[in-house]
């Protein structure tokens, strides 16, 4: 088709850039502002260049943090991403089991994340929590404020719940859009049950795949809520993600240069590594 | 290649049929030959898809059996039957090559690789795909999709039938006529036998031997194209083929002479009409001749479609379409005669023959 070029059409898309201007680029120049300075109070800042980054950059805290954030991350997607495929496979395709499956599925998203951290906490609470009693009563060692691997479990435990249904709700959608005639078609042909996920399940839900595993990467890179309600980072620092040591550097301690470089360096790492997932997987998709 | 035994075949989607209109296909009870080409023509919902998913096997007759060369398939699955299917859209599998396409179903069945490559190189020749083999099928047009879809049936070429489910529905037009020559030479040069499911009169008309007319779950006529343009068992059959189709006129029956309206139309033959019967006249437009003698007719409207003028007019009260060459001129006192050798008379519908 012809293109045409108006560069009136510009003026299309400024109330959006102006938009994102005051709600990003403003904020972010902030940060950026920040984290070149050096302030001791009063309003006086002082040129600081690029110490502070250096001074994170350096730092065993920022590099361990990154490491649980990676490991945290990837464990995240090797769950939630073929349990979701595995779950929405098996969903009901027509009856009045779709409405029951999608609005249980749809159920722990709409519970606010703070929410959910309260209700792992005092679930696997081992004093008065189901799990955590059921638990310690079956002779297991289980308890999130003393013993790391139980923190880590309890939080990864956690967002599988949580994140599960996106997936398992993004996979479904791309599985009912494909037409009956290709399961057809593949009977016809004699095809495997291996062979029907492989060559039409799956190549039909690619897309969905990555948007799945683009937003769940980047939510469990950028945890939080949970285990600042659940663990508050510990115990010791062995749930200490970026986003929980940025919070603590910024509020806790009011270092707000190193708290700023801590941000845009945050930032660029998951822009980043979307980005080297997106052009990886797009690119292989237009290998096919 | 087989031939095709259907039985007092009848299916409901329904878990209890009560009465017979619960049947989405009422009996069937034909024999289809060997190496044959069919169509099975009718409109939406008529049941000719239901008929195709019986014989490929995707759905089990609620009565009757089915037999591949005098051998019960009834309760044998798709594969086991050994059938090729060409769907409404094209299925392909879309991360594989043209060639993996072509080689799926010889793989699935545990054919020697080199038998396979043997066999897609022959089958990519015959669908007219040559320089195509090592492209992704994704990037395809419809219709060079939907070769593979029909190659992946040619390829396996122990298929007892190839079944084809309106595989013409996305192609572009001027693709479809030669899909349809590809098919049909195809079908001569290999005898396969084919089953080719249609809403299209002249996809069926220039695909199949033999075309089987579907109404409401039934088959109205099975014939070859000639047939069913002269002779059309059912007053459906009329209307359905033909452009434009039957006229169908009420008339009263009275030894060898019908009356419709106040004219008389004289038969050259006596039908056979039981009393009470609802009867009608049917003359296809191409039977009507317009001119200076004969019975009146007001005309309403001449479609000039090109190669022929189509007159529509009304004849003793009732809409009637007569065909007229492009130069045939329009007199302004119109009348029309029937060639008596095309009138087919109808009792409640159905084609009556001569007193005996």
């Amino acid at each position: 088709m012809e293109k045409t070029w108006n560069n009136k059409a510009w003026f299309m898309v400024l109330p959006v850039l102006v938009l994102v201007a005051f709600s990003a680029v403003i904020p972010l120049m902030t940060v950026v502002n920040y984290s070149v300075q050096d302030t001791f109070g009063n309003n006086e800042f002082f040129w600081a260049g690029t110490d502070w980054y250096v001074q994170v950059l350096t730092s065993d805290r920022f590099w361990d943090a990154l490491t649980r954030n990676l490991i945290f991350s990837a464990i995240i997607l090797a769950i939630e991403i073929p349990l979701g495929i595995i779950i929405a496979l098996n969903m009901p395709k027509k009856g009045l089991g779709v409405p029951v499956c999608l609005v249980l599925m749809a159920l722990p998203l709409l519970i606010p994340w703070n929410v959910v951290g309260t209700i792992w906490q005092v679930f696997g609470r081992v004093d008065i929590g189901l799990l955590g009693r059921t638990l310690e009563a079956i002779g297991i060692n289980y308890n999130y404020v003393q013993n790391p691997v139980a923190a880590w479990v309890t939080l990864i435990v956690m967002d599988v719940w949580h994140w599960t249904s996106l997936v398992v709700l993004l996979c479904y959608a791309g599985l009912v859009s494909i037409p009956d005639a290709y399961y057809q078609a593949a009977k016809i042909d004699g095809a495997s049950r291996w062979s029907v996920f492989r060559y039409i399940q799956l190549p039909k839900m690619k897309r969905v795949l990555l948007i799945a595993f683009l937003l769940r990467f980047m939510d469990s890179f950028m945890i939080y809520t949970e285990p600042f309600v659940v663990t508050g980072g510990g115990p010791g620092n062995s749930t200490t993600f970026l986003s929980i040591d940025l919070v603590k550097t910024a509020i806790g301690q009011f270092d707000l240069g190193p708290a700023a470089a801590l941000s845009i360096i945050y930032f660029l790492i998951i822009l980043l590594l979307s980005w080297i997932f997106y052009t990886v997987m797009t690119t292989s998709d237009a290998q096919g | 290649m087989a031939r095709i035994n259907l039985n007092h075949i009848r299916h409901a989607y329904g878990a209890k049929p009560k009465s017979e209109n619960d049947y989405a296909l009422k009996e069937v009870h034909h024999e289809w030959n060997d190496g044959g080409a069919y169509a099975l023509l009718g409109p939406s919902g008529c049941g000719k898809t239901t008929l195709l998913n019986i014989i490929s096997g995707l759905i089990n007759p609620s009565e009757g059996e089915i037999l591949f060369d005098g051998k019960d398939v009834t309760h044998l699955s798709t594969q086991e039957r050994n059938i090729a299917q060409v769907f409404q859209f094209p299925v392909i599998y879309d991360t594989m090559t043209v060639y993996d396409n072509l080689a799926f179903p010889l793989r699935n069945r545990h054919v020697p690789e080199a038998e396979v490559d043997r066999r897609v190189k022959e089958t990519i020749e015959m669908i007219g795909l040559g320089g195509w083999a090592k492209k992704t099928a994704r990037g395809l047009t419809a219709d060079q999709k939907q070769k593979i879809s029909l190659g992946r049936g040619l390829v396996r070429n122990d298929v007892s039938a190839i079944l084809f489910d309106e595989p013409l529905t996305v192609i572009d037009p001027e693709m479809k006529w030669v899909l349809r020559s590809q098919i049909k030479r195809l079908h001569k040069q290999f005898g396969f036998t084919m089953v080719y499911v249609t809403h299209d009169q002249t996809e069926a008309l220039t695909f199949a031997d033999k075309v089987v007319v579907m109404y409401d779950g039934q088959i109205v006529q099975i014939g070859t194209p000639a047939e069913l343009f002269e002779r059309p068992r059912h007053t459906f059959v009329g209307y359905f083929i033909g452009s434009p189709g039957m006229n169908v006129l009420p008339v009263k029956l009275d030894g060898n002479t019908a009356t419709v309206g106040g004219e008389h139309v004289g038969l050259n033959f006596l039908p056979k009409v039981k009393a009470g019967a609802k009867t009608e006249l049917g003359i296809r437009p191409e039977f009507v001749s317009l001119g200076r003698e004969g019975m009146p007719v007001a005309i309403t409207k001449v479609e000039d479609i090109g190669r022929h003028k189509i007159v529509r007019a009304r004849f003793a009260d009732q809409p009637i379409s007569i065909i007229v060459d492009e130069d045939g001129e329009i007199p302004a006192d119109p009348r029309v005669t029937f060639d008596p050798k095309a009138i087919n008379i109808y009792a409640d519908s159905w084609r009556v023959g001569e007193e005996a």
